[in-house]
């Protein structure tokens, strides 16, 4: 499998998690493990470039397919992914722990709506639990999040960058 | 590999299984037929989670995904046919289902969340059967079927005939369902549910499909009823969410909702 543009090697184990597998064997301990029976959303990546629970699935059932993590949107330091510069901007977190779910999620989300409504918003991000900040602010960066994204993200081949 | 973590971190959460990944229908069939308490792996949106908890303990896991060409989505004999592969965000985009059969397009997008859809298959959650979900009770709403096949041939079961009881069909141990079938519906039609939070299970919810209504969430299994007195023989379990008496109560107010557009 492909995890962030890297060919990895298959996961030691059938019953490895492909969140345990993330951050215990690759060690990218970007994707946060919440409640681990599919309810919080903060282990959410993507998978061929949509949003998916990595907890939910077995790591070998992502063999031969891309998985993008949150460290995977921001290449090589560079700039910032939009949804990420719009949570910067709009300070869409308090402590953290959600916010990388929230990222992929709403990534997903512009690549299938690029111009949220407001309920496309509130859909988007149902499946995502934040416990600080009452989601006002999250909202909003996702809206920022579509004004900075010209053309849908796919986390895939990323982005100019230019926000 | 190696690991920067102690060894606590690295125990497993899912119990015991042995893996099996066929990657025809064919072997797919033979391993159900071989294996003793062999669980098919689809979408795995309820599957694993029981895994995780410990709740389900298969000796065996099928896991059907790298299998091509079972994820189509095409008309059927006036209806939709839906793959077993066939993921529910693909449903609830799919134009041909939106036309044929809006109900069924109307129904998915209440399942879970888009995240949640983009993995979990329809026929997944038919297999599952949890009475508390929407897609059986819209199959028993409209008269649908599913097809099974196993490696002793293929048969067809209708709607009234697949929930057996709380998780449980009438499928054989051997048999795996390859294809949902959801007539067309041109006729007015509604699924309300209420639950406590965005996306999660229904305390009770209703399907109308023209004059016919099925009941979700009050019952071991989906249930038809009569419109005119849907809460008649029902006989709801009561938890930390509501009260059977509260079931009820939503069934009727449901019910005259779904009805009175």
């Amino acid at each position: 499998m492909k995890v962030n543009g890297v060919e990895r090697q298959s996961p030691a184990d059938a019953r490895r998690l492909l969140s345990d597998y993330l951050r215990h064997e690759l060690g990218l301990t970007g994707t946060h493990v919440g409640c681990e029976h599919g309810v919080c959303g903060c282990c959410t990546v993507l998978l061929d470039g949509a949003p998916v629970r990595s907890c939910l699935m077995l790591a070998v059932q992502a063999e031969g397919h891309d998985v993008t993590t949150i460290e995977g949107l921001a290449r090589d330091d560079q700039a910032l992914h939009p949804v990420q510069q719009a949570f910067h901007e709009c300070h869409g977190l308090q402590c953290g722990f959600c916010t990388p779910g929230f990222v992929m999620s709403v990534v997903g989300l512009l690549a299938q709506h690029p111009s949220p409504s407001p309920q496309q918003i509130d859909e988007g991000i149902a499946g995502n639990l934040c416990r600080c900040t009452g989601y006002a602010s999250i909202r909003r960066a996702v809206q920022r999040a579509a004004e900075l994204s010209p053309s849908p993200h796919t986390g895939e081949g990323r982005g100019e960058g230019e926000t | 590999m190696s690991s920067r973590f102690p060894d606590t971190l690295l125990r497993l959460k899912p119990p015991p299984f042995e893996y099996h990944a066929p990657t025809t229908v064919e072997e797919a069939y033979a391993l159900l037929g071989s294996l003793e308490d062999a669980k098919v792996l689809a979408g795995g949106q309820s599957l694993i989670p029981l895994l995780n908890f410990r709740l389900a303990r298969p000796q065996h896991l099928v896991d059907i995904n790298r299998i091509a060409d079972l994820d189509r989505i095409y008309e059927r004999d006036g209806g939709v046919a839906v793959q077993a592969l066939a993921r529910q965000a693909a449903v609830e985009d799919s134009e041909l289902a939106a036309r044929i059969c809006p109900l069924l397009s109307a129904a998915v997008g209440l399942v879970a969340h888009r995240v949640i859809r983009n993995r979990g298959t329809v026929c997944g959650s038919l297999a599952h059967a949890d009475a508390a979900s929407e897609l059986p009770a819209v199959l028993l709403a409209l008269g649908g079927s599913v097809v099974v096949r196993s490696s002793r041939g293929e048969r067809t079961i209708p709607a009234v005939q697949l929930f057996a009881g709380v998780f449980e069909t009438t499928l054989a141990p051997d048999e795996m369902i390859v294809e949902a079938w959801f007539p067309a519906l041109r006729e007015p039609f509604a699924i309300l549910e209420e639950s406590r939070r965005h996306g999660d299970f229904a305390l009770a919810g209703v399907v109308r499909a023209g004059p016919k209504l099925a009941l979700f969430g009050v019952a071991p299994t989906p249930v038809l009823a009569d419109p005119r007195d849907p809460a008649r023989e029902l006989q709801p379990s009561g938890d930390l969410e509501a009260t059977p008496e509260f079931r009820m109560h939503l069934v009727r107010v449901l019910t005259e909702k779904a009805f009175a557009a």
